[in-house]
């Protein structure tokens, strides 16, 4: 228990001490020495809990639920602030709707619902506390020194590094708090905490164009809020538990209502559709803030929370609704990653359509569904937060998050360009961490009552996939030109950084039988009371292709030296080519060769497949939401 | 064990087989245009002669990249035969593919990428097709696994012949086909040279060929899992499927990629979900 | 196993001919004359060919790119001079912008005159010129390559 108030409340310390340090040696080693504690204190979690299945654990509710009620009126208040100030009245109205929501739940419900068990503990929040603490932290020291080469190339923009890594820490520790709540009040502060974050950190810059994305996301944010406000009330209103592990255990019957509009408020932060304009334009901030928040942690809070609640909307057809806002999002925001040639965007559009399977798997919320989302979680916040990193550290180097001018990048940059692969081959490539969850997921809906629809989104969405991310692993590949090797000006820390992560992606992959054994399937064992496999065989066979694919680079030893080889030119239908590789073009014009992806503009726009998907997305969202108010729809 | 042996058995002898198949390929379209055609050894011809020309190399690493492309479509090849999960199978295909693609990649030539980009749209072209072709083996058999679903003792084709169809119609393109060769073509030089394989030469080019047959036999693994229940008629149906298509090789002119790309998920939304749902509102699931 | 000789791969370029001879080569493709039996193909790519056909005479901008044509391909190679005019000018030899045949850029193993040049003589020449890839590829074996 003292372990899990040092998770949550370790990073506030850090937050404090950053925000009141100035930018000095000693506030750079304040950070690395608590995320390097942060980290240890999940693993030693971990190692501590894993085999302890589910525990609850007391703490006593006041004076914490006073503390949480002023700063809940605190954060409205700034909120209110802030959209007079910048004339929002959107924020303005959802800040004041949620607010009397809540406040009306604080005094006419919560005295009566008072409870002692407000945290716990099982494998599932052991494993989302791993990717916290370790991932989080990791992003956290890589934030040093990304950022002061940020304000190096940026000298426009006001340096607040003080409160930008105040605001990190504190995020951290409101993620700790959400995983770890048992108590949904305790559990929507921490969330609306994780909001606010969002919020500022996306508006950092305080550019127009920053200030109002920053917006989108509060304005979208806010809405789920107050969904999961309502729910509140209703439980409340009914006398369901509010307590996270009864309220499920209760089932269908009872906790219906609240987890559907939990799992709204679920969509609006995991931005599925028709939610995901926010994450897109989310995209302005740091890459730092992209990484952390935008992919690993803060919209794994909004799956997490439907994750939850899978068991209660399993089998039902608001849950089916949930699992179809899932499943057109992931194949629709796949479709929109091709048009991509920025890529952070393409990163977004990839992270929306991962989370929209890990969706689909909670609305379906079968066990095998329920064990093929959690791997997606594990795989997807390594893999993505090592990719967001290397395009931040590309992008300090070649001054473009362009996707078209990474070409070259494997001489310019050899291992971060690596690293990159490794990041883009565990997202899609066999044997690595997203195809298996793939896999799962994709036997997952074979199995599910109705999941045909499911089955033909995931093969037509996998095939879509695959097209973007080879087209980015392509271009880092191609050489043009005779590059010169540039990377010796990245600094050492955030190589380092890199190197752990793709060590985790490959250590994740191999690892991933021993993860599924202790972690994943005792958590669906317990709920479920069945578990599923992916047959040992078979992760016999993949860790040996993961040996073969990591063995098979030693053969560039053999190939890779030319020396009784004859080096011939490209073919360009027999024109002389320079070095460079101009030629000489019809009518005898010089030209230059240059190369480019196929983007499919015509066929994958953004335009026509976002329309569309907001339009289905909002069908299923309100029919979602009707049919809990019609109490009579439901059976 | 005995699988095992099965596997390492295809390692061996799918060159062998595919080689053939090949030939009596190039035979029977050149009898179809009215030609004599190359004798049937032709391809093992074409081959030991790539190998005897002098290693020459656009860049050093492109022999990698299809070292790992024939590595790894052998290992999918080998762990279909040794009855292995259909899905897996798949992945490992696709895994080979995306080396061939970027060994395209890796030479930086214009036609090269081209072929490269087209080569990404078939692979999105047919996953979803082959996807769902083990998606029906598993709803009509029970399992994903290739040796039981050889077991299964009943006609295959008779309980999946949407999924039949559809594959069939994304088979043309599998095999690099007409009118659904966009990416690189096997014998006649095309608008864009010869796309992936442009500046692949001498020993790369041979390793290309031999990962081609090492698919075209897997392909064909696949094809007869239809109909495994009675060899004699599977032996037939795989012949007539592989007739059909060269008669449709010879008989079209190359798609656009746009048309090959749409038309082949049109058929196979269609032609699975009308199989399929069959599967689902029977319960059979 | 005598490989290079059942399976020699063309590529046909055109320098500056009147396509008279163009048209028996690819003529040689057909049904009538079927090349292909041979094992003949016409690969449009140098890097995956072993014979260079080449029709038409050399002129200022055609030498640059019959020696890039010519570079690109990996030994053993011949080069097939089909027709005079790929010989030695043919009847344009006089013309300013004529340079004259092929091997003022290239070396040529095998002469085949003609005007046009007949199918029986193109493949009668690309079996002399199979026997010429046969010796360069001993030879090459002998030093070692």
């Amino acid at each position: 228990m003292e372990l899990l108030l040092f998770l949550i409340l370790f990073p506030l310390l850090t937050a404090v001490l950053c925000l009141v340090l100035p930018d000095h040696p000693i506030r750079r080693w304040v950070i690395r020495v608590s995320g390097v504690l942060i980290g240890a204190g999940a693993v030693y979690l971990l190692v501590t809990s894993y085999d302890s299945g589910m525990r609850l654990i007391d703490v006593p509710h006041e004076p914490v639920g006073m503390i949480m009620q002023v700063i809940v009126l605190a954060i409205a208040l700034l909120v209110l602030y802030l959209g007079v100030r910048y004339r929002k009245p959107l924020a303005v109205g959802l800040i004041l709707v949620q607010t009397a929501l809540v406040q009306y739940f604080e005094f006419q419900y919560a005295p009566g619902l008072a409870m002692e068990a407000n945290l716990f503990v099982d494998e599932f929040s052991i494993i989302m506390a791993l990717i916290i603490g370790v991932i989080g932290s990791l992003i956290c020291i890589y934030a040093i020194s990304y950022m002061r080469c940020y304000h190096e190339h940026h000298p426009e923009i006001e340096d607040r590094r003080r409160s930008f890594f105040f605001i990190m820490f504190v995020f951290l520790s409101a993620m700790f708090g959400i995983v770890f709540s048992n108590n949904l009040l305790w559990f929507f502060f921490f969330w609306e905490v994780t909001t606010l974050a969002s919020f500022l950190l996306i508006g950092y810059t305080r550019t127009e164009e920053a200030t109002n994305n920053a917006f989108l996301a509060l304005h979208m944010n806010l809405l789920g809020g107050i969904g999961f406000a309502l729910a509140l009330l209703y439980i409340g209103v009914t006398g369901a538990p509010l307590g996270l592990d009864r309220l499920v255990e209760g089932g269908a019957a009872v906790a219906l209502v609240p987890a559907v509009l939990i799992a709204f408020a679920g969509l609006t932060k995991s931005a599925q559709l028709p939610f995901s304009s926010w994450l897109l334009g989310a995209m302005v901030a740091p890459t730092p803030v992209s990484a952390l928040l935008h992919s690993s942690t803060m919209v794994k809070a909004g799956v997490y929370a439907i994750i939850k609640f899978a068991p209660v909307l399993s089998g039902t057809v608001p849950g089916l609704m949930v699992a179809l806002v899932g499943g057109t999002t992931f194949f629709l925001a796949s479709a929109m990653a091709i048009t991509q040639s920025n890529a952070k965007r393409m990163l977004a559009y990839s992270t929306i359509a991962n989370l929209g399977l890990v969706v689909a798997c909670g609305g379906i919320g079968t066990y095998e569904a329920v064990w093929a989302a959690i791997l997606l979680i594990v795989f997807h916040a390594v893999a993505k937060s090592l990719l967001f990193l290397s395009v931040g550290t590309v992008e300090h180097q070649i001054h473009s998050r362009d996707i078209e001018d990474m070409d070259g990048l494997i001489v310019k940059m050899p291992r971060v360009a690596a690293m990159i692969l490794i990041g883009i081959t565990g997202m899609f490539l066999a044997p690595f961490g997203m195809l298996i969850s793939k896999w799962a997921s994709l036997r997952a809906f074979i199995d599910a009552p109705g999941g045909l629809v499911f089955v033909l989104l995931i093969a037509f969405g996998s095939g879509v996939t695959l097209f973007f991310w080879a087209k980015w692993l392509g271009r880092l590949i191609t050489r043009p030109l005779d590059e010169e090797n540039i990377e010796g000006r990245v600094k050492t820390e955030e190589i380092s950084v890199l190197f752990a992560l793709s060590a985790l992606v490959i250590g994740v992959c191999l690892l991933f039988p021993r993860i599924a054994h202790s972690l994943v399937e005792p958590y669906v064992l317990s709920i479920y009371g069945m578990v599923t496999q992916l047959g040992q065989d078979n992760e016999i066979i993949m860790i040996l292709m993961l040996a073969m694919i990591l063995v098979l680079p030693l053969t560039m030893l053999y190939f890779g030296n030319g020396r009784d080889r004859r080096k011939l030119d490209v073919y360009m239908s027999g024109r002389a080519t320079t070095p460079d590789m101009h030629f000489k073009g019809s009518a005898g014009i010089d030209r230059q060769l240059s190369l480019h992806n196929y983007y499919l503009e015509g066929y994958f726009g953004e335009g026509k497949l976002m329309r569309i998907g907001v339009a289905v997305s909002v069908l299923l969202v309100l029919t979602m939401l009707e049919l809990i108010v019609v109490p009579g729809v439901l059976a | 064990m005995i699988a095992w042996l099965y596997g390492i058995a295809f390692v061996i002898l799918a060159p062998l087989l595919g080689g053939l198949v090949a030939g009596i390929d190039r035979r029977v379209t050149a009898r179809m245009q009215g030609r004599v055609g190359p004798p049937i050894l032709q391809s093992f011809y074409d081959v030991g002669k790539l190998f005897e020309k002098e290693r020459a190399y656009v860049r050093a690493s492109q022999n990698f990249y299809i070292l790992g492309y024939l590595i790894f479509i052998a290992f999918s090849g080998a762990l279909f035969f040794a009855g292995g999960d259909l899905l897996l199978v798949i992945f490992a295909l696709t895994l080979s593919h995306i080396f061939l693609v970027i060994g395209a990649y890796s030479v930086t030539s214009p036609y090269a990428l081209i072929g490269a980009e087209r080569e990404l749209i078939q692979l999105m072209a047919v996953e979803p097709m082959i996807i769902l072709v083990s998606v029906g083996f598993y709803l009509a058999s029970g399992s994903f696994y290739v040796s039981e679903i050889a077991a299964y003792g009943g006609p295959l084709i008779l309980l999946l012949p949407g999924v039949f169809i559809g594959f069939f119609y994304a088979l043309t393109m599998k095999l690099r086909k007409s009118p659904f060769d966009i990416a690189t073509c096997h014998h006649a030089h095309q608008e864009i040279v010869k796309g992936v394989t442009t500046e692949f030469s001498g020993s790369t080019l041979g390793m290309v060929e031999i990962a081609h047959w090492y698919e075209a036999v897997l392909l064909i693994g696949i094809t007869w899992l239809f109909f495994a229940w009675n060899p004699l008629v599977a032996v037939v149906a795989v012949a007539l499927v592989y007739l059909a298509e060269i008669f449709i090789d010879n008989t079209t002119a190359r798609a656009k990629w746009g048309f090959a790309l749409g038309s082949i998920w049109l058929v196979t939304l269609v032609s699975t979900v009308a199989n399929l749902a069959v599967f689902y509102i029977g319960g059979m699931a | 196993m005598a490989y290079m000789k059942r399976s020699p791969w063309i590529i046909h370029y055109d320098g500056s001919s009147c396509n008279g001879c163009d048209i028996e080569v690819l003529a040689c493709l057909t049904p009538l004359y079927d090349v292909e039996r041979f094992g003949i193909i016409n690969t449009g790519n140098p890097k995956h060919a072993d014979i260079f056909v080449v029709t038409g005479s050399v002129n200022e901008q055609g030498r640059q790119v019959i020696r890039n044509i010519y570079d690109q391909m990996p030994e053993p190679k011949v080069v097939a001079a089909f027709g005079i005019c790929a010989c030695s000018g043919g009847i344009f030899r006089e013309c300013y912008n004529v340079d004259g045949g092929i091997d003022q850029v290239i070396p040529v193993d095998v002469y085949i005159p003609g005007c046009p040049v007949r199918p029986e003589q193109i493949i009668d020449g690309i079996v002399r010129a199979l026997g010429v890839l046969e010796e360069k590829l001993a030879k090459m074996k002998e030093d070692g390559r």
